[in-house]
């Protein structure tokens, strides 16, 4: 199909936009999708009569106590119809209206301490991002950079070394990685504090040791797969033609394998950026901080299932917008979508 | 000892699957061996040494997972009055290995004690002669034989190291003996000898000191186990050590019965996506990226609670506390699959994709065969390297999902012994001083072991399957 | 010698695969001297990029220079440091590679890439290097340079590619331009236009051209020295017309005899029997021994040694006392035969693919690959469809086996309707047609075995009784393509490219069709392969009565296979009649143009070039009027409004203008120099004059 190629030069701007519009809509019953399997898991599968009586206590629990315990959730109503209302009332006094469609306007409802969700997500946002932003970008440079250092190193015992060193790395489980520095660093070399969280420059103390064991534990997979992608492209064949150029074996990295290495390996990145907000499972519990991480982490443990709904629909959201990024970077970084 | 003069077999749900996967996995050796072209990849990972000496310590580990999946119930001593033919069985289910590690299972300590320790962690007020002692007590079981374990613990602990090492080490040589023997008769003595001295590129020379290592090992570890706790006792006084080998099979269990899921679902929808394009490849696109969509921890927190209220609302359905965490466990394995298949499928639709416009595709069109023969006959044989990859990358990445799945508590029923839930009850202990770190350190060091054991056989997987590894070489 | 710009001496390159030690290159030793141009010739995997790649110090990971010299005006290169190597990669030996496509960074622009040349060996950056590039791309004919710089390489065509990278090898002003293979990847046309270019730039330059080819025609078209490389090693060198008028080396003889170019249509062709030697050691003899037709004992025992000078020589003792090979004659072609109706007629037939775009993923376009196309094909005969890639010969072959689905038209088998069968019905017709494809490779599924892959049609198709019978079958298939019956318990990455796509045939022929669409059957296989295949087709086709629908960008195998041939452009067909008048006589401006663009190796007998503008315009957006008409010489308005009507000239239908204007004799170009009767192939001379 040669001669294809050079057409279609005054539909490009409209074409970008056109395709990310696409990918938007695209995204929509894909929500939509998670709405309704969130539904079918909190309220279908196991009926709030049932939720009710777990949390009450399964011997001595009377059938008005299970009641007051849904009317105070709003669980009292019917699931999806409510034949004895009229018109959209139908529709709107239902659980699934109330309780998941609400979703899509951020309407999360109450916590069962009580609290709003939506603004309780708002507050913990912040320092579930001062954790994972800096873990985020801190790793994404280290790992590249590793990656780089095997690849100019390829085929000596630099390379098969960090490749086994990487190997063991990932074998190591995330928790020991946190055990482990909190043990070392907090408690035996005392240079941080071991858990807490407080607001503004005092930040940087407690934030320290928990985006370090961020970016360690996640450098083994990360950078072996990286190394893999350079691989890739240091045995295409634009490659040897730049080194018949005359070009040197760094300018040849730098300038011809990253370029084209990074491009998979920033899409890929793109489309986890917007679930930094989700903070971090596990680093935010075994620290103390008040982030979303720790927020699903305790709803987890005292049943909420408000949260844990909010929570799934608040991660699926990030995730599609996540992927709209992932699509816009590649438009972005590269030119063959750019422009085709 | 007296267990075991009856028993009656029992099969929880898990041990049922594990069994059919160990059944499917020797169907296919036994395949794979028939057919050279099959064959023949499968010989590269023979000739790498981390593969093999990582395959090595997953036998072993796998073994220990099998043994205690075989489970029974054992005779309860007959009630004096009863009548003669009615025998009764103990409501517990035990495993094969819990009677071969009798009676390890029994020996519980009060408390925390240390690795080998002879006397408890914590002081306890003791009577004795001179009055009430705040003292560190003797423990039951640890060290009970020695009368004073001040001057003979040492003798005694090197006594037992010394013995195990040759139990091991003779151990060993018989096994690798054995092996030698199976491979030919006929100088069967001088293939060990080549073995054990062959130059050091040679796998099979790795196998055979991997052999010997473990044996080695495991004697010392068994001998001493006869007489202290090797790894010390947790905080109701278990011992660790039991806790460690009968976690390996929770791993293993995660690691193997959630594939028995994403197969299936994974292959069969990837495929069908791939070939047959147009709108089943649109719905099936749709559910994948709809389920992927969901955090995996939290779909499968979510899961999880939901089969906790289903537990809890039916209590009927569990006749025993090991029946009820065989079925979660289940359940787990399930979800797990469940939230994992896509990736599976995507990459099976990808490649599908590409081998559908190949021309052996296309002449086979051009006679006519059918979709499903298509399929069956020439797409999934040229995508089995895919899939048995993917199977073994897959392996580590659930065991050490397990544990923080584990430690969130969505995980494995608490009262299953599991990497998860052991680092999850001893976590804490990390806080005391002085600290007690040995429950976490074992548990750490063997998932470490098993994890990286995994990932090492399932590079040399990849690099031998994957045409891809294969070619770069050449290029 | 002071004009020699390099001299290569006992050269060996060791490739490590997989712990085995193979020598892919053993004492090679050449002499490029100042302005000339050089070709390495020889087939895939003699070693020839291995030892270009060697002279760059290029070598992949795997491969390494195992001894020898190379040296540049009087310095060993082999012994610089590789930091100093770099100054003279890309400033005083340059070199381009076999794809365009790939050679060039995909995500860097194109003047980027000619300016890193330019900065780094010239020192010149800013305004003075875009000067210089803008320079550089309008000297290899790229239209419009000022705006291509700025473009990336997808952006172009394949052509534009080599040219871009040719620019690129010219900015450092090299002494020698080395190019591996540089026009394989084109279309003839482009690949005229691309030689064409070398040539120019070469004259003008007086630089020194290493030429990398397995192509003879290119070679005579091209070169002055040529030395022949066989497993490893080369066999013969010696002045262009030396080495293609009187070769000496068997292996040179056999491969030019296996060309059915030299040797016509009328003649089996030559054969190299067997395969290229493993090279992971213990060859004791000749290399080309086990293949020779004259071998003698000694040869098997005793390594031959270089005879002559290294610029004039051959590597074989006996090359005095070779007698020329019998010739094999063959049933010349039959004229075509219409009696009756055809066995398959293919009226109208379109097949265009959609091109969805927009908000709603709308069809916007299509690609009309196929815009009404008209075949008939006669039992038993050949009709060849002949055309450029992109012009939709394939998509009419896969429409005909109904591996797509038609847009309009209707095809019909023995007068029976076709393109409207289904179901069974078409599964109960599907063995009357098959297929084989180009690549003999993709085409074998490796996971079968190949009684499997015989049998799978058999079996489909309920063609050949009982399982015994077809494993009968299988057996007397194995046979008729040339393959022992041992051949049927083997996986087919067991087989050579040939015999795989002997295999392919013999599957096809497995169902006993009466009709087999070959696409592009010959185009992966190596001269000397194709010769094998070229027989066995020829010879099955006595013996079984089976027609063929050839699929081929390459005339000489359409001249030697074809009684009809079509030529077809742009989705449609342009010219069709009698292979001979076509191939002879041609009348459309195109396929005069498409003729002229092929190097022939009887260069006496290469018609004077019609140079073609531009490349192939894009299938889903046709030019108005005639499709040919922007890259037409003789173009004119009526060209540009209106598609041309059939006319009948000369005894075939073509559609063109101008042959209406001119009553049917319309020769614009005169062909060089003018032919004799239709059986006028002159032959080389088989041995030394």
């Amino acid at each position: 199909m040669a001669g294809m190629a050079t057409q279609g030069d005054g539909e490009r701007g409209g074409g970008v936009i056109n395709y990310i519009i696409r990918r938007v809509l695209y995204a929509l019953p894909i929500l939509i999708g998670v709405n309704l399997i969130t539904f079918a898991l909190f309220f279908v599968v196991n009926t709030p009569e049932d939720m009710a009586r777990m949390q009450l206590g399964m011997k001595r629990v009377t059938p008005e106590a299970i009641e007051r315990w849904k009317a105070e959730r709003g669980y009292d109503k019917p699931l999806v119809f409510d034949a004895s209302k009229q018109g959209v009332h139908t529709v709107t006094e239902t659980i699934f209206f109330e309780k998941s469609a609400a979703m899509f306007a951020l309407d999360f409802g109450q916590a069962d301490d009580g609290r709003d969700i939506a603004s309780e997500i708002a507050k913990r946002a912040g320092p579930s991002l001062a954790i994972a932003l800096p873990v985020f970008v801190v790793g994404l440079m280290t790992m590249v950079s590793v990656a780089l250092l095997m690849v100019f190193f390829r085929a000596t015992y630099v390379d098969a070394g960090g490749v086994v060193l990487c190997v063991a790395l990932m074998s190591i489980s995330a928790l020991f990685y946190i055990i482990a520095g909190q043990w070392l660093v907090a408690k035996v070399w005392r240079l941080v504090p071991i858990s807490g969280f407080a607001d503004g420059g005092d930040a940087l103390r407690f934030l320290l040791l928990p985006v370090l064991i961020g970016v360690v534990s996640g450098i083994g997979s990360g950078a072996r797969w990286y190394r893999t992608l350079f691989l890739e492209e240091i045995n295409r064949e634009y490659v040897r033609t730049a080194r018949a150029k005359g070009l040197s074996e760094l300018q040849v990295l730098f300038r011809h394998v990253l370029r084209n290495g990074l491009i998979p390996i920033l899409t890929a990145s793109v489309a986890a950026i917007p679930l930094l907000f989700m903070g971090s499972l596990l680093t935010e519990s075994f620290f103390g901080i008040p982030g979303l991480g720790s927020y699903t982490i305790d709803a987890i443990n005292h049943q909420d299932f408000a949260v844990v709904r909010s929570m799934v629909f608040l991660g699926s959201a990030l995730y599609i917008v996540g992927l709209v990024l992932t699509d816009i970077s590649y438009t972005w970084a590269d030119p063959r979508v750019r422009l085709e | 000892m007296s267990a075991f003069l009856g028993f009656k077999p029992a099969l929880l749900w898990t041990d049922a699957l594990l069994l059919l996967l160990v059944v499917a996995v020797l169907l296919v050796v036994r395949h794979i061996r028939r057919h050279e072209h099959l064959a023949a990849p499968w010989r590269k990972v023979a000739l790498s040494r981390a593969g093999m000496v990582s395959a090595t310590v997953l036998m072993v580990f796998a073994t220990i997972g099998l043994l205690d999946s075989m489970h029974y119930r054992p005779e309860l001593p007959r009630e004096p009055g009863a009548p003669a033919g009615a025998v009764r069985y103990a409501v517990e289910m035990r495993s094969l290995l819990d009677h071969l590690l009798d009676p390890l299972p029994v020996q519980v300590e009060t408390s925390y004690s240390a690795p080998l320790a002879t006397q408890a962690f914590n002081k306890t007020s003791m009577e004795s002669d001179s009055g009430t002692v705040r003292d560190y007590p003797r423990l039951k079981f640890g060290g009970a034989h020695l009368s004073d374990s001040n001057t003979q613990w040492a003798t005694d602990i090197s006594a037992r190291v010394l013995r195990g090492t040759l139990w091991g080490l003779a151990t060993g040589l018989a096994i690798l003996l054995f092996a030698a023997f199976v491979r030919g008769p006929a100088q069967a003595l001088s293939r060990l000898f080549r073995w054990l001295v062959g130059n050091g590129d040679d796998a099979v020379h790795c196998v055979a000191w991997t052999v010997l290592a473990l044996s080695v090992l495991g004697g010392a570890v068994a001998t001493l186990a006869q007489g202290y706790h090797v790894f010390g006792t947790d905080k109701v006084g278990q011992d660790v050590l039991y806790q460690i080998l009968k976690s390996i099979r929770t791993a293993l269990v995660i690691g193997t019965l959630t594939t028995l899921v994403t197969l299936p679902i994974g292959v069969v929808l990837g495929i069908a996506a791939g070939y047959f394009r147009g709108w089943i490849d649109d719905v099936i696109q749709y559910l994948y990226t709809t389920l992927n969509s969901i955090p995996g921890v939290l779909l499968i927190a979510a899961a999880v609670l939901m089969t906790q209220v289903f537990m809890d609302t039916h209590p009927e359905a569990f006749e025993t506390v090991t029946e009820r965490a065989d079925f979660r466990l289940l359940f787990l394995c399930l979800i797990l699959g469940i939230t994992s298949w896509t990736g599976l499928a995507r990459l099976l639709r990808g490649e599908t994709l590409k081998l559908r416009e190949l021309e052996y595709v296309q002449a086979a069109q051009a006679f006519g065969v059918s979709s499903a023969a298509i399929i069956g006959r020439h797409i999934v044989p040229n995508v089995m390297h895919i899939i048995l990859i993917s199977l073994v990358m897959d392996f580590s990445g659930l065991v050490l999902a397990e544990a923080v799945l584990s430690y969130v508590g969505v995980g494995v029923d608490p009262s299953m012994i599991s990497f998860g839930t052991m680092i999850n009850s001893a976590r804490l202990e990390m806080a005391r001083e002085p600290m007690v770190w040995w429950a976490l350190a074992a548990a750490f060091v063997v998932m470490f072991v098993l994890v990286l054991a995994a990932n090492l056989f399932a590079d040399a997987v990849r690099d031998a399957l994957d045409p891809r590894t294969r070619v770069r070489g050449v290029a | 010698m002071s004009d020699s710009v390099l001299r290569v001496s006992d050269l060996d390159v060791d490739l490590h695969l997989g712990g085995k030690r193979v020598r892919a290159v053993a004492g090679v030793g050449l002499e490029i001297r100042r302005g000339e141009t050089f070709a390495l010739l020889g087939e895939s995997g003699c070693g020839k990029s291995m030892t270009a790649l060697a002279l760059m110090r290029l070598l992949p990971d795997v491969a390494g220079i195992a001894g020898g010299q190379v040296r540049l005006d009087d310095e060993d290169i082999l012994q610089r440091p590789e930091a100093l190597m770099r100054e003279l990669r890309g400033r005083r030996m340059a070199m381009i590679f076999q794809e365009p496509m790939l050679s060039l960074n995909p995500v860097m622009t194109i003047g980027d890439q000619i300016g890193e040349v330019l900065t780094g060996h010239l020192g010149l950056s800013g305004a003075a290097a875009r000067t210089r590039t803008i320079e550089l791309l309008t000297a290899v004919g790229i239209a419009d340079p000022q705006r291509r710089i700025r473009e990336y390489p997808f952006q172009l065509s394949g052509g534009m590619k080599q040219r871009v990278m040719i620019a690129m090898a010219l900015a450092g002003e090299p002494e020698l331009l080395i190019a591996d293979e540089p026009t394989t990847a084109l279309d003839v046309t482009i690949q005229a236009q691309v030689l064409d270019l070398l040539r120019r730039l070469q004259a003008e330059r007086g630089m020194s051209l290493l030429l990398i080819t397995h192509d003879l025609g290119v070679v005579a078209n091209m070169a002055h020295q040529v030395a022949v490389m066989y497993a490893g090693q080369v066999v013969e060198s010696g002045s262009c017309e030396q080495v293609l008028q009187r070769p000496r080396h068997p292996y040179t003889r056999l491969l030019l005899t296996a060309l059915p170019e030299i040797t016509g249509s009328n003649q089996q062709l030559a054969t190299i029997p067997g395969q290229v030697p493993p090279l992971d050691g213990g060859i004791a003899g000749c290399r080309f021994a086990p293949r020779c037709a004259w071998v003698r004992d000694d040869c098997r025992s005793r390594a031959p040694v270089w005879q002559g000078e290294l610029r004039d020589g051959v590597r074989c003792p006996h090359v005095a006392e070779l007698a020329p090979l019998p010739e094999q004659l063959r049933e010349p072609m039959a004229r075509p035969l219409h009696v009756g109706p055809p066995l398959l007629q293919v009226q109208d037939v379109q097949v265009h693919f959609p091109i969805r775009a927009g908000l709603l993923q709308r069809q916007v376009g299509a690609v009309k690959a196929v815009d009404g196309v008209n075949l008939a094909i006669a039992a038993g005969q050949t009709l060849a469809l002949v055309g450029e890639s992109g012009c939709g010969k394939t998509t009419v072959g896969k429409a005909i086996v109904r591996l797509n689905r038609l847009t309009a038209g209707d095809i019909r088998y023995a007068g029976q309707p076709w393109a409207s069968l289904d179901g069974e019905a078409l599964r109960r017709q599907r063995s009357q047609v098959q297929i084989v494809f180009q690549d003999p490779y993709a085409s074998l599924d490796p996971r079968m075995r190949v009684a499997d892959i015989l049998m799978e049609g058999m079996a489909s198709l309920g063609v050949g009784g009982s399982s015994a019978e077809r494993l009968a079958r299988v057996d007397r298939l194995l046979d008729q393509v040339g393959l022992p019956a041992a051949a049927r318990w083997r996986y087919p990455h067991e087989f050579s490219g040939g015999q795989r796509q002997r295999i392919a045939i013999a599957r096809a022929l497995a169902v006993e069709p009466k009709l087999i669409v070959c696409d592009e059957p010959t185009s992966a296989l190596d001269v000397s392969v194709q010769a094998q295949i070229l027989n066995l087709l020829r010879d099955l086709q006595t013996e079984l009565g089976v027609a063929y629908l050839l699929i081929s960008h390459n005339l000489s195998v359409v001249e030697y296979l074809a009684h009809e041939v079509a030529v077809m452009y742009l989705g449609r067909i342009v010219e069709q009649g009698e292979a001979k008048a076509v191939l002879k006589r041609p009348q459309h401006p195109y396929t005069q143009a498409l003729l002229s663009a092929i190097p022939r190796v009887d260069v006496a007998r290469q018609p004077q070039r019609i140079q073609l503008n531009g490349e192939l315009p894009s299938p889903a957006d046709p030019p108005t009027g005639c499709h040919f008409n922007p890259r037409c010489a003789h173009a004119d308005r009526l060209c540009r409004q209106e598609y041309p009507p059939v006319t009948v000239a000369d005894g075939r239908e073509v559609r063109c203008h101008h042959i209406v204007q001119t009553g049917g004799a319309y020769v614009p170009a005169p062909l060089k120099p003018a032919l004799g009767g239709d059986d006028a192939i002159s032959k080389l001379p088989q041995g030394p004059a």
